[in-house]
């Protein structure tokens, strides 16, 4: 303990200097610049300095990695991307894997995200019961969304391997065992799966915060003119939760377009490009691949980069409908 | 005991819809759990336990028996003979479906049996050794290292950095401050995998792949944290600092010794965000680091499990250790976490 105030108080010495010296020079009130320029250089370096030569990367082409080195190519990532014979067979298409990424993408938000936020939305409704011991069972259903990717997929692919317990459950009740992981339809239902059990935690602590907010006195009163719980769920409670609904909701959206590493540790995106989705498309296209396509790559990025604004985009139109509707209530 | 358990507040009696809610939750609880138990019940299997099928919970294994005139160990069975009295036998070998046994006690007489006539004596015995074994045969304690130091330096810079750009965007008025906290938090639209590339490029540039500077330094200014830690601060009033500066208190002080102990609650939720952040962190490291020595505990999971595909013994027993300080943030600080992310949103 000792130590530790020592080095709290080194770290002190070695640092008022600098700001007394800056607030001479300075000022008190520019000093602020001194406070926040640690955190604009590390957001310039790593962030907004990316942002840009993600755009550079996007229009040229070749194997190199410095961007003044590469031959600018204009839209041709993007052609390459999109290029098809025939637009209603993917087959044709010279990145095949991408649509397929893109098909499987979209296909994984769409049902994901549903199953999510009803199952969230039944977890909280129970948790917001008068039941003994709430924060215990809070705790349960939280738990996975602290563990890691990584430690998640594996869990699971211990129990779906060939020779794991779901298997052995099957053999004793006298049936076949199945290829949870290598077969497509599976592989991907286990996808969907294990990603909900893994999150779900996350979004039933946001709505059960929601629920906890709205007035007791409502439900009374619902309850003094005998409304049937259905009644009260539908015209007090989920109207009143809406906001949170739509932010559980846009975040789960924004998550799943990202899905990569429960995934790649589970499936590997296999079989075939079965569970191959955007972000894996990318790490595939620009680090794991023989020939890093930094170009290609960066232009996915910015395709999926769209799809997430216009994800945000959709949930300021709906954040703004949701509380101008209350308002007119 | 039963009363206390299905007490509810003012009624007396359980309607069938608490019923219904303890059901859901005792299947949530099942589901969410069992996984994690049966995971942790097979890293204490040997290895050759872990491969039968069909698996038990219970970490048994096979008895074995030293025999003189054999090197190995060899395997006990309990065989039945003509007379359908039983015995206990080891197994020397097995062709087919026979298999030549012996007596332990009198090693000389040999005995071919029937496989089906013989079933394996079992006992309980947890293979701690898969645990101790990770350290002398892998590099695991390098890996643990390293996950640990990104997961400790990571923070303690976060925390620094963070918190003093949250004490300037609340306690200062300077000229572009707005614009400032409107390109912090507009950063929070930018999700790091859709600059995947050309961070890897300015990390090479930098000259920083391949090293755990690499993962710790480009995450450190969390958009997150200096929202949080703002929100507080803003709460915190600006009298206490004015009376600071009346005597003469340096701003660098003011900071360190006024603001930070303040907004410690603030400073908590974060850190503990930050550890679980660079903890399971895995993209970042997985396309920095490359070179098996800077391979942080998740990487390494990641790539013995493609490398390693049977040796799941050491395999589980890696994934309940990295289970193990996340689990233990979970039981002390559960509650501190939830009031986080429902006060802030975020993960």
């Amino acid at each position: 303990m000792q130590l530790v105030s020592r080095v709290m108080a080194l770290f002190f010495n070695l640092f008022e200097p600098v700001f007394r010296l800056g607030q001479r020079l300075l000022g008190t009130s520019r000093l602020g610049w001194l406070f926040v320029g640690p955190n604009l250089v590390v957001f310039g370096l790593f962030t907004f300095l990316p942002i840009v030569i993600n755009f550079v990367y996007a229009t040229t082409g070749g194997v190199k990695l410095m961007p003044f080195e590469r031959p600018f190519t204009g839209t041709e990532n993007f052609a390459v991307l999109f290029e098809c014979r025939d637009y209603f067979d993917i087959q044709t298409c010279r990145k095949d894997v991408f649509w397929r990424a893109l098909f499987n993408t979209a296909r994984f938000s769409a049902i994901q995200v549903v199953l999510m936020v009803l199952f969230s939305l039944a977890t909280a409704l129970v948790l917001n019961r008068k039941i003994v011991g709430r924060g215990f069972w809070r705790g349960v259903f939280f738990y996975p969304v602290l563990l890691s990717p990584v430690v998640v997929a594996l869990i699971w692919k211990w129990l779906l391997q060939s020779q794991g317990v779901f298997n052995a459950g099957l053999v004793a009740a006298g049936s076949t065992p199945v290829d949870w992981l290598t077969d497509a339809n599976w592989a991907f239902f286990w996808t969907v799966f294990v990603s909900i059990w893994a999150h779900m935690g996350f979004y039933t602590l946001i709505l059960l915060a929601g629920l906890q907010a709205i007035p007791r006195e409502l439900y009374e009163a619902a309850e003094m003119d005998a409304a049937s719980p259905w009644r009260t769920l539908t015209r007090i409670t989920l109207p009143l939760l809406m906001p949170n609904l739509i932010v559980v909701l846009v975040l789960a959206m924004i998550r799943a377009v990202q899905i990569f590493d429960e995934v790649f540790v589970l499936t590997g995106g296999g079989p075939g490009s079965a569970t191959t989705f955007i972000v894996q498309f990318i790490y595939q296209t620009g680090f794991a691949e023989q020939i890093h396509l930094y170009g290609l790559a960066a232009a996915a990025s910015l395709v999926l980069a769209i799809g997430l604004m216009a994800l945000t985009i959709v949930q300021l139109k709906l954040t703004r409908a949701a509380s101008a509707g209350q308002r007119a209530r | 005991m039963l009363a206390f358990l299905t007490r509810t507040r003012g009624r007396t009696r359980l309607h069938w819809t608490d019923w219904a809610s303890y059901a859901y939750l005792c299947v949530g609880l099942f589901t969410m759990f069992a996984p994690i138990v049966w995971l942790v019940m097979s890293s204490f299997k040997t290895e050759s336990a872990i491969s039968l099928f069909p698996p038990t919970f219970l970490p048994y294994s096979q008895k074995s028996v030293a025999v003189p005139g054999h090197d190995a160990p060899l395997p006990l069975y309990l065989v039945r003979d003509a007379e359908g009295r039983e015995r206990e036998m080891a197994q020397m070998r097995r062709i087919g479906i026979m298999a030549t046994m012996v007596d332990p006690r009198e090693p000389a007489a040999e005995l071919r049996v029937n496989i089906n006539d013989r079933r394996p004596i079992r006992e309980l015995r947890f293979a701690f050794s898969n645990y101790t074994e990770l350290f002398a045969k892998f590099d695991f304690g390098r890996y643990l290292w390293n996950s640990v130091f990104i997961t400790v330096v990571a923070t303690l810079l976060t925390l620094l950095i963070n918190s003093m750009a949250a004490f300037a965007l609340s306690k200062y008025q300077f000229r572009g401050q707005k614009a400032v906290f409107m390109l912090i938090i507009a950063t929070l639209m930018i999700p790091p995998t859709i600059i995947l590339v050309p961070v890897f490029l300015v990390i090479n540039g930098v000259g920083l792949l391949n090293s755990l500077w690499g993962v710790i330094l480009p995450a450190i200014a969390t958009p997150t944290g200096v929202f949080l830690l703002r929100q507080y601060m803003l709460t915190i009033p600006d009298e206490l600092l004015e009376a600071a500066r009346m005597d003469h208190a340096s701003e660098w002080r003011i900071y360190w010794r006024i603001i930070l102990p303040l907004a410690a609650p603030a400073l908590a939720v974060l850190a503990i965000f930050s550890i679980m952040w660079r903890w399971n962190d895995f993209l970042l490291p997985l396309i920095v680091l490359s070179k098996s020595e800077y391979f942080t505990l998740q990487l390494a999971l990641n790539s013995f499990q493609g490398e390693l595909n049977t040796q799941w013994h050491y395999l589980l027993a890696m994934t309940v250790i990295t289970l193990v300080p996340v689990t233990l943030v979970f039981a002390f600080l559960q509650k501190y976490i939830a009031t986080g992310i429902a006060s802030a949103g975020v993960k």
